[in-house]
């Protein structure tokens, strides 16, 4: 996908406190559908569906003193479209102790667009051992699915245009937290 | 016949004046029907003459023949070549040699001269029949293995004993076998990184001061072939100082390529002996210069394309070398046309006993002449060579001076470049 | 990324340093019971042997099943190899398949650069002459990494036929490459000439075993042919072993910490004691399993993104 030109007009759809909030109403509805968190592990998917998971995990912890075991899953030997760009560095994957047999997987991502990410993941996972269910949550849903995907926890849903771009910032990763749709007619 | 008036050539290094052609030689006056060709801003320089070819007939006719040898060489200015002896089967005999002498003669573009082998078959055994060869129709003057060192040094001495009966030269490739088993290319740094058997500088310089020191000792005459490091250089420098009968030739490529080339793993760079350092080549540069080394030759040697396309290991030695010669030293020495002259016709000529070749250009000498622009550039394309084999190291490289003309005693073999047959 | 990988020398510290990375990632997924990756799936590589090497066929093979590539293997023995057709019409042949990849295994130094020129898909060098070996300096540098933490600063000592082992040239360029400082000890005839200039200027030679071992972190022992004998590089068997074999005795004259490596095959009693091959400090056993783990990681580099 083309990326926007740097000086692309671009407007702030989460700012720091947005964010913030977003992830607490997140882990309330984690709490709420998987009834305390009872058997579950978050897995993110890297980059920054990483230190997603582990926010959300430190806001269940701080609702419910509940410890909530976190992974990364790495989903870069299974995507679809390693020939359409040069080749990529792996993320790591790394499973809780315990591993993810007979428990409740929950898939962290900042943004769901295609579906496509989704879709590896499901395969990863696969390979890695047989999750009694797998739920997935987002901080953003930009739409243009192209796979029968649904994502279970959305933080934001942005309608965009195929021209747009969702960039999401993370103090962890990018040093803030905001999310930007850039690109397109705004 | 023709004749031929050039007008406003130089001869070699002196200023331009016209230079008849009647009969087959050189006159100072062209009759009214004369050919002109205006040469003006042209070279005229002696016949060039190669004391070192592979002509490959008999046995590889695939890679070159008489013929087409002899057309790459009157392209690249020569008016004779010496055919080396390393053909299937091997120049030993009075049969084999005549056989090349006449091929040479039908073909009629250079004067072809054989040069017979040292031992029977190459194999460094026994002296093949030199005296037969020397009284053939051939006329053979020159004995050489080349391809193989006579490495045995009591042969060695024998050799160059025998050949005074006839006034005969022995013209030694100079390789001692033991250290250079296996190898690929010169020994060094290069050789190092690129994981190849290394043929070292000594190998060559230690033959060649064995041989100064034989050759001393009999009271024989020596040349020797391809001389390629700084080392030999100063082996032959001394032995001249000495007085030693002992000459010396060096090749184009070694003049201008060095060992880093191996580096693309191309076998077009295998040769034998091996390009060698920058180094070398500067020692190699002043020597002939100077005199130590007193001729070029061009160790002209086609392969068939599946001989170089492939491993490095399994490549044959050699590069094709009569159509690029001139030009190579005219980039190496400049413009010094009185140098070469001496060094790629006049010594030859006189190395080999060769009447009519190697003349200074007067008036009633044979017009064995080449003429050649040294305000051209040319491009080297393989595809264009007239040897039957590519094998050539400068595809692609922009060399100075182009051959306009060659005459074999007064008949063009060239004219504006081409082949006149 | 890089297309074709034919010497260490194709490798920047960067380039070399996310192999290692990637390497590290697989041999994490080589733990769980689904070996299999999806990733290749489609690509064909083939494995073009011309010397008899099971050990580095298998493990080619095996890294690149793993990642789902279809496997050719095109052995010189019982092909029309053998009966003499070139390696270009050969890598022509290659060519007309569709090979993504030829890794080739070969006795003449070089014959990866000209297979290079003569296919379209990334070549491999699985071996060349007495040139290189860079998959194996590759897994001998993850396991040094992964045994010891680091590569940058870490004294290495490569001993014994120098001269034609491939695996030495390779490490020496990988290794410096990633700030390792390289020692080459053997008998001075085993080392070639200009080493120093010809691969790396940091390279030391040293003609003496027992003065380098104390400060070494790594040995790495090279296997030495008895045929070498007949050519006058040493005396004899006994006198090799004795001037630099590694037994016991100068075993504990390394630092505690201290590893040795051997690339196989060993001769056990030549340049290596039993004892020193089975004991902690040997790395031996790694090394191979690190083979499939580090080729995984350069198929999917050379292969897994845009051709």
């Amino acid at each position: 996908m083309a990326s926007p030109r740097a000086d692309a007009p671009s407007k702030i759809i989460l700012s720091a406190s947005d964010l913030h909030r977003v992830v607490d109403r997140i882990a309330h509805q984690i709490l709420e559908k998987t009834s305390g968190a009872t058997g579950t592990v978050l897995l993110g998917i890297p980059t920054r569906g990483v230190p997603l998971a582990h926010r959300l995990a430190a806001r269940i912890h701080a609702f419910e003193g509940i410890d909530v075991p976190v992974g990364s899953l790495d989903i870069t030997l299974y995507r679809d479209d390693l020939r359409l760009h040069a080749t990529r560095a792996l993320g790591k994957t790394e499973l809780p102790g315990g591993g993810i047999d007979g428990r409740r997987v929950v898939l962290v991502d900042d943004v769901l667009y295609s579906g496509r990410t989704v879709r590896a993941a499901l395969d990863a996972l696969n390979d890695e051992g047989r999750p009694s269910s797998v739920q997935l949550a987002v901080l953003v849903d930009r739409g243009h699915r192209q796979l029968p995907i649904r994502a279970d926890y959305v933080g934001k849903n942005i309608p965009t245009a195929l021209s747009e771009s969702v960039r999401v910032s993370l103090t962890e990763t990018d040093g803030l937290d905001e999310v930007k749709l850039t690109g397109g007619d705004l | 016949m023709t004749s031929y008036l050039l007008r406003g050539v130089s001869v070699a290094a002196a200023p331009a004046r016209d230079l008849a052609i009647v009969d087959g030689r050189i006159s100072d006056e062209a009759p009214s029907d004369a050919q002109i060709i205006d040469a003006s801003g042209l070279v005229a320089l002696p016949g060039l003459v190669d004391l070192h070819t592979h002509l490959r007939e008999p046995g590889r006719e695939d890679a070159e023949t008489v013929e087409t040898g002899s057309r790459a060489a009157a392209l690249g200015g020569y008016t004779a070549v010496f055919a080396m002896a390393n053909t299937s089967p091997v120049a030993d005999t009075a049969g084999v040699v005549e056989q090349v002498w006449r091929l040479g003669r039908e073909a009629g573009l250079v004067d072809v001269q054989p040069i017979g082998a040292v031992t029977v078959g190459l194999a460094g055994k026994q002296l093949a029949e030199l005296g037969a060869m020397a009284t053939s129709a051939a006329g053979v003057r020159i004995f050489s293995d080349d391809g193989h060192c006579v490495a045995d040094p009591r042969l060695m001495r024998r050799a160059l004993e025998y050949v005074k009966a006839f006034d005969g030269i022995i013209a030694q490739h100079a390789e001692e076998p033991r250290l250079t088993e296996g190898a690929q290319m010169h020994e060094g740094e290069v050789s190092t990184r690129l994981g190849l058997t290394g043929w070292p500088a000594v190998a060559e310089e230690a033959i060649i001061a064995r041989d100064v020191l034989l050759t001393e000792h009999v009271g024989s005459r020596l040349h020797v072939c391809h001389v390629s490091t700084a080392g030999s250089v100063e082996v032959l420098r001394q032995a001249k100082a000495r007085g030693v009968r002992v000459t010396a030739e060096v090749t184009p490529h070694h003049l201008l390529l060095t060992d880093e080339l191996a580096a693309s793993y191309d076998p077009v760079y295998k040769v034998n002996p091996p390009l060698r350092t920058a180094k070398d080549v500067h020692a190699l540069r002043e020597a002939l210069v100077e005199g130590v080394i007193d001729i070029v030759a061009t160790d002209h040697a086609p392969h068939a394309v599946e001989d170089k396309e492939c491993e490095w290991a399994y490549a044959r030695p050699g590069m094709v070398g009569l159509e690029t010669a001139l030009p190579v030293v005219l980039s190496v020495l400049g413009e010094q046309w009185d140098l070469i002259a001496e060094r790629m016709s006049r010594a030859p000529a006189r190395i080999a006993g060769l009447t009519g070749h190697g003349t200074g250009l007067a008036v009633g000498d044979p017009a064995n002449i080449t003429l050649v622009d040294p305000s051209a550039r040319r491009v080297v394309d393989p595809s264009e060579l007239a040897s039957r084999s590519r094998n050539t190291p400068y595809a692609g490289t922009t060399l100075p001076g182009r051959i306009v003309a060659t005459f074999l005693r007064g008949e063009p073999t060239v004219l504006d470049g081409k082949a006149v047959k | 990324m890089i297309k074709h990988l034919r010497s260490a020398a194709d490798l920047d510290a960067a380039t070399a340093t996310l192999i290692l990375d990637t390497a590290g990632e697989m041999a994490a997924l080589a733990g769980r019971e689904v070996k299999k990756l999806p990733t290749l799936r489609g690509r064909t590589v083939v494995n073009l042997f011309y010397e008899d090497s099971t050990r580095t066929r298998i493990s080619f093979e095996a890294a690149a099943k793993r990642l789902s590539a279809d496997v050719i293997n095109f052995s010189a023995k019982g092909s029309s190899v053998s009966k003499g057709e070139s390696l270009k019409d050969t890598a022509l042949t290659l060519q007309a398949m569709g090979a993504d990849a030829v890794v080739i295994r070969h006795p003449a130094s070089g014959a990866p650069h000209r297979l290079a020129a003569w296919v379209d898909g990334s070549v491999v060098n699985a071996g060349d002459g007495t040139h290189e070996h860079p998959t194996q300096a590759l897994l001998d540098a993850y396991t040094m990494r992964s045994r010891l933490g680091r590569l940058d600063g870490l004294r290495v000592a490569i001993v014994g036929d120098v001269l034609h082992s491939r695996v030495a040239r390779s490490n020496v360029l990988l290794l410096t490459t990633l700030g390792a400082q390289v020692t080459l000890v053997g008998p001075p005839t085993l080392i070639p000439v200009d080493i120093a200039a010809a691969l790396s200027p940091s390279t030391k030679v040293s003609y003496d075993l027992d003065s380098v071992l104390p400060d070494m972190d790594v040995v790495m022992m090279l296997r030495v042919q008895t045929e070498r004998m007949q050519d006058s590089y040493f005396p004899s068997a006994r006198e090799y072993s004795r001037r630099y074999g590694l037994d016991l005795a100068r075993m504990r004259k390394m630092p505690e910490h201290a590893i040795v490596m051997h690339p196989g095959p060993m001769n056990r009693g030549m340049e290596i004691a039993p004892e020193v091959a089975d004991s902690s400090r040997s790395t031996i056993v790694e090394q191979v399993a690190n083979g499939v783990s580090a080729r995984m990681a350069v198929l999917y580099l050379l292969l897994g993104g845009k051709a």
